[in-house]
């Protein structure tokens, strides 16, 4: 591994402040994992409930460093031919067809596989970019358990065997960014090789901010109001608690209906947009006292 | 190459902070160990939040563990040593010869009021400082030092009852209804769990501050052996209290989760290799006999019928609610549940637990509106399985599960075996699910041991242990 690379960020500060430049609002957790994942080139394992900004901080690091992003979307039964490389057939039996009666066997075969007949999926792109990248590996969860396998090699030498070529090292490393909701535990191999990043519902104060850069014709008291109540919400045992992007969609609601107090009107008449569930709603309204 | 171990300086004391972590149930590898080394070595020092995320990034593997974590973290890099620099001065009644009289709790009080008011959690955490060292030093008016022979004694139970914050819920909130924000119902509610939350936090901070000061005069192992939480899913059910119930809870659907795609990589598996003799046979005429395709035997999941009986009694009620959750989280599952509880007799809830009801009061409900009592309201187990098998008897079909929740604790109550014998031998299946340690099986009033004769008994004390139990059960 090549250790002369520069580190993208230089201290935590400048990590919040660059993510901040691009419009994420990072919290202190946030920024020391992003800046040490970069400095120590680790993967970073983001878990944690939908809506806080997972994939976001994916975007966010690449746009503030000005890398490019790749994205492998994982989903049930997603294999080596997604995710790594594939052989592209087609082409390369045009080529043998091609070559038939005035070329050697030995010729052909070397040809064929070449670089010109491989179809580099997500994680070998990354690999081969010479660029700053950003890979961001998105619902890991979602995967098969084999996957898993395939990525060790990956994320912990930044290299993939390729049988017919050798081996493809990255000339350098990406900076790789796992997400997973936790719909099953990932395994212990895999989370070896990460930083681990639980990500929760921000403070209060952070919270507010992304509510104001996301909806800025927002009113401050509103805002105000808007995230205490949420986060009341969230303390109740709710089959699914609002996540910060409910609070903005909130937010935008009331703006749009021309409401600017939250009163219990107000809540009434648009507490749907945060809580999802028939049972929820009803539950959050007995509480607060709404009825 | 020749390497020098320290056993004192940073290196050492992160070891020692990575063997505390393990002790507490948090496993962390050598490879482990390594990295966090890294990460100290990457940060600034003096900044102790990007430190506490730094090592948590490297040292944990999951997100339940944060809370033994932090409390850790706190004790083995403290905040500050002994009082730390005083921000807020803590009001004392006033003494002849002018040295540091006792605490003027009145007027503590209010300035505790004022931060709450405010929200100002820096402000909260400098005055849990300041009043836990002025209680244990110099006492509060009218009660003297609590201390043992001139030793100053950090109390959190003193503390806290002396400025007993919960008292000032209703004063806080009065003083934000004269700020004139609308007063409707609805606010106010907001407010009252906003304050009742800042509340909390504050104990929180008194508590955590207490367990540093202890660590300093007992040493952080004595105080990290007690004070430090457990985490989830090692919480014993019967020993457990409400708030952590209530958190335990909200890890339902994740397990639920975890164990559906844990029985779906099963069923995968179990599934490979059978071959349809009769299927790859008929598919060969096509190919003149030659069987070009072979055909596998798809495997339908079994959907049992469950049938669950539990005990909602007292102490075991918490484990029966955790238990009943599970189940309906993990309804699909099965093809029918049916929930019936007892306590003295026996009654069918399975209403209160359609889909898309609202579970986390349910068991007041079961207590409230079924019939459950008859006498003294102990549980009897023999004649609530007795008045299963006569009313609900036909419920237990050739296609039903049976699971039984409870402690098998009869009051010195006839067991009623021949019925449990029966009814086990109606059912496809029937296990027992005990709350309780298995070394208690059989002691006192327990017929733990006699029903575990007549069908598998399963010691379910946590819910770690109770997950492990459900996928054992669950069909392939």
């Amino acid at each position: 591994m090549k250790a002369t690379q520069s580190p993208l960020f230089g201290s935590v500060d400048e990590v919040a402040e660059r993510l901040e430049g691009v419009g994420y609002l990072a919290s202190t957790a946030v920024a020391t994992t992003v800046y040490l994942a970069d400095r120590l080139g680790k993967p970073l394992l983001v878990e944690g409930p939908a809506g806080v900004g997972k994939t976001e901080l994916a975007k966010a690091v690449a746009a503030a460093t000005g890398s490019g992003l790749v994205r492998l979307q994982c989903y049930e039964g997603i294999d080596e031919a997604r995710a790594l490389y594939e052989w592209n057939h087609a082409k390369q039996l045009l080529r043998i067809t091609a070559g038939q009666g005035h070329e050697s066997w030995d010729a052909t075969r070397d040809d064929v596989f070449s670089e010109e007949f491989l179809l580099p999926r997500p994680l070998l792109t990354a690999i081969r970019r010479d660029d700053p990248t950003v890979l961001l590996i998105d619902e890991m969860d979602k995967a098969d358990v084999e996957v898993e396998g395939l990525l060790l090699e990956v994320l912990s030498d930044y290299q993939v065997s390729i049988p017919e070529m050798g081996t493809v090292t990255a000339t350098r490393k990406p900076f790789a960014l796992l997400t997973s909701n936790s719909t099953r535990e990932l395994s212990e191999a895999l989370k070896r090789r990460c930083l681990f990043l639980h990500l929760d519902f921000p403070d209060p104060d952070l919270e507010r901010k992304i509510v104001l850069t996301r909806v800025p014709e927002l009113p401050q008291a509103l805002a105000d109001a808007l995230v205490r109540t949420v986060r009341v919400l969230r303390a109740m045992e709710l089959r699914k608690v609002p996540s910060v992007a409910e609070t903005i969609d909130w937010g935008r609601t009331l703006l749009a209906l021309g409401l600017d107090t939250l009163d219990d009107d107000a809540v009434r008449q648009t507490l749907g947009v945060v809580l999802k569930h028939q049972s929820d709603q009803v539950k959050a309204s007995a509480e607060l006292r709404l009825n | 190459m020749a390497v020098t171990i320290p056993e004192h300086g940073l290196p050492g004391h992160l070891v020692d902070f990575v063997g505390a972590l393990r002790r507490h149930g948090v496993a962390v590898g050598p490879g482990e160990t390594v990295d966090a080394a890294e990460v100290v070595g990457a940060l600034d020092l003096l900044r102790r939040r990007e430190l506490r995320e730094g090592l948590a990034a490297a040292l944990l593997r999951r997100s339940g563990q944060r809370e033994v974590f932090d409390t850790l973290f706190d004790l083995y890099f403290p905040p500050a040593l002994g009082v730390g620099a005083q921000e807020i001065e803590v009001p004392r009644a006033a003494t002849d010869d002018g040295s540091e009289g006792p605490v003027d709790v009145d007027a503590l009080r209010d300035l505790l009021a004022d931060l709450l008011l405010a929200g100002d959690e820096e402000g909260l955490r400098e005055l849990a400082r300041a009043a836990v060292d002025a209680l244990g030093t110099a006492g509060a008016t009218g009660t003297g030092v609590q201390g043992v022979n001139g030793q100053p004694g950090w109390s959190a139970y003193q503390a806290l009852r002396l400025m007993s914050p919960e008292t000032l819920l209703a004063r806080i909130l009065d003083a934000m209804r004269q700020d004139g924000d609308p007063t409707d119902d609805f606010t106010d509610e907001v407010r009252r769990r906003e304050i009742r939350d800042r509340i909390a936090r504050f104990r929180k901070m008194v508590q955590d501050e207490v367990r540093r000061r202890t660590a300093e005069q007992r040493g952080r192992e004595q105080v990290a052996k007690t004070a430090v939480p457990k985490q989830a899913e090692q919480v014993e059910f019967l020993s457990a209290y409400a708030e952590q119930l209530a958190q335990l809870r909200r890890t339902v659907h994740p397990l639920a989760r975890r164990l559906a795609s844990r029985l779906a990589v099963r069923r995968k598996h179990a599934r490979r290799g059978q071959l349809d003799m009769r299927r790859t046979l008929r598919r060969s005429m096509s190919t003149g006999g030659v069987p070009m395709k072979p055909a596998y035997r798809t495997r339908r999941p079994g959907r049992p019928e469950l049938v669950i009986l539990c005990d909602v009694s007292g102490s075991v009620a918490g484990f029966s609610h955790f238990t009943l959750l599970l189940v309906q989280a993990l309804r699909e599952q099965f093809s029918k549940v049916r929930v019936f509880a007892f306590v003295e007799k026996t009654d069918e809830v399975t209403h209160l637990f359609e889909p898309g009801a609202e579970l986390s009061g349910v068991m007041q409900r079961v207590l409230r509106e079924a019939d459950l009592t008859a006498f003294d309201g102990h549980s009897d187990y023999g004649h609530a399985l007795g008045s299963f098998a006569e009313f609900w008897g036909e419920a237990i079909t050739s296609k039903t599960s049976l699971l039984i929740l409870g402690d098998a604790r009869t009051n010195y109550r006839d067991p009623n075996l021949a019925v449990v014998r029966r009814l086990v031998g109606q059912a496809r299946h029937a296990h027992w699910l005990n709350p309780e340690p298995r070394r208690q099986w059989g002691t006192g009033d327990s017929a733990a041991h006699r029903y575990a004769d007549v069908l598998p008994m399963h010691e379910c004390r946590t819910a770690g242990q109770l997950a492990d139990v459900v996928e054992a059960l669950l069909p392939v």
